[in-house]
């Protein structure tokens, strides 16, 4: 655990690092600005150190790499990057922030400990998405014993298995093709006739042999106590509901800003998406920026997250530049 | 790693597991997983710090499958503790250290 260091007011605290963050730190080290990055803890969502490219396969678009490079692999060049120039790193996850009043107060565990951990000129909100659940009862329980929230990490234990992927878009498409390289069978359950992922992951889909599709379909329930062993598949136009044997169960039906942490005090969409000024990375408290995921419910990708870190550690540096006192 | 971490497979599992006196943490993991790459220095941590009172081991599932499929390991990493060979807790996914600590009773 970090240790409050209250005499000390950081240039820049980043909070998230992701490829967003991590390009903000790279950027403002660069610029000397020595930023102090709160990684996040480890987890196997996409709320971890290095983020949601943690828990993927090959990056084939991320430009620089003609031949791909994985995922974990890319976020650890990030952050070796950023490092080279100064960037500091705590894997510690905030608790609470206040942006009432400057310097920033962040704090990291007990939230409502007098002093804060951290306290900052300005402060870069980069805190990412992370994939939702479907939210079942026993959902939880099973993760680990055929549910899982990451087909990379284990796709290897479904060999020769019949499995299941919900979900409808890219993220879906991409981890069920990804699954039949072990697998016997993927059946992709969607709640729609039809698919959101783009033509050129549906047709890679709709090639393989190995790939089903159950449209109009919703999972209602998981049957298993110990081991997942089906799943209770709704269709909701006839309103049939039907027992499939799957032992394995992959989520990819969307995701959620990690926005919790700054309800109330920073501008949000009603989808918790923070709100960001014009084509500035600047939110609703000066001093305060915001870039990436948490940021972007529409394009979502490695190489625009990055591009608006860049643009946030810009507008920090500008900003103390502007408010040199 | 840490030379306080043991490498196990399959040919060594038994042996390390039965005779080892204090518990013993297994993590189960694969080069291929992004959340194993973050658990593996913390790992490494607690074997330094609290050598003599937990043994830290690392079992690759990718060179081992028999290993991981005799416990019922589908998902890594998954870090199972034994004491006097026996399974006593299994812990999934990656977690931050403090919490690590508990699940151990450390």
């Amino acid at each position: 655990m970090a240790s409050p260091d209250t005499s000390s007011i950081h240039d820049v605290v980043i909070i998230g690092s992701g490829p967003a963050g991590l390009t903000a730190a790279i950027y403002a080290a660069r610029a000397s600005l020595t930023p102090l990055v709160l990684e996040g803890e480890p987890s196997s969502t996409g709320d971890q150190p290095g983020g949601q490219l943690m828990l993927t396969t090959e990056v084939e678009n991320y430009p620089g790499f003609p031949d791909g490079i994985m995922g974990p692999e890319l976020m650890i060049n990030f952050r070796a990057q950023a490092a080279r120039f100064g960037a500091k790193y705590e894997t510690v996850k905030a608790s609470r922030v206040d942006f009432t009043e400057r310097p920033f107060k962040i704090w990291v565990g007990d939230p409502d400990a007098d002093d804060p951990t951290y306290r900052a000129k300005t402060v870069i909100v980069s805190t990412g998405a992370e994939a939702l659940m479907l939210g079942l009862p026993n959902e939880t329980k099973l993760t680990g014993h055929g549910v899982s929230t990451c087909a990379t990490c284990d796709g290897f234990f479904f060999r020769d298995q019949d499995i299941a992927v919900v979900g409808g878009g890219d993220s879906a498409i991409e981890e069920a093709t990804f699954l039949t390289k072990f697998a016997s069978s993927v059946t992709i359950i969607h709640r729609r006739d039809e698919l959101r992922a783009s033509q050129i992951m549906q047709d890679r889909a709709f090639a393989n042999d190995k790939i089903k599709f159950l449209w109009n379909s919703e999972v209602k329930a998981l049957v298993g106590e110990e081991q997942l062993q089906g799943l209770i598949v709704e269709n909701n136009q006839t309103g049939e509901r039907t027992e499939i044997p799957f032992t394995g169960m992959f989520v990819a039906i969307g995701h959620r800003p990690n926005t919790d942490l700054f309800k109330g005090q920073l501008d949000m969409k009603d989808n918790g998406y923070l709100i960001t000024q014009g084509v500035s990375t600047r939110t609703n408290v000066e001093g305060v920026f915001a870039c990436g995921d948490v940021i972007d419910d529409y394009y979502r990708q490695a190489i625009t997250a990055a591009g608006s870190g860049c643009k946030a550690a810009m507008d920090s540096e500008r900003w103390l530049e502007e408010h040199d006192d | 790693m840490s030379e306080n971490v043991t490498n196990l497979t399959a040919a060594t599992f038994d042996e390390v597991i039965g005779a080892t006196a204090e518990p013993v943490v297994v993590d189960f993991w694969a080069e291929w997983c992004g959340p194993c790459k973050m658990v593996a220095p913390i790992l490494d941590e607690i074997a330094t710090e609290q050598a003599g009172r937990v043994k830290i081991t690392k079992l690759n599932v990718d060179e081992n499958p028999s290993i991981a499929q005799k416990y019922g390991v589908m998902s890594i990493p998954t870090m199972l503790v034994f004491h006097n060979g026996e399974v006593t807790k299994s812990i999934v996914g990656a977690k931050p250290k403090a919490t690590l600590m508990a699940e151990l009773g450390l």
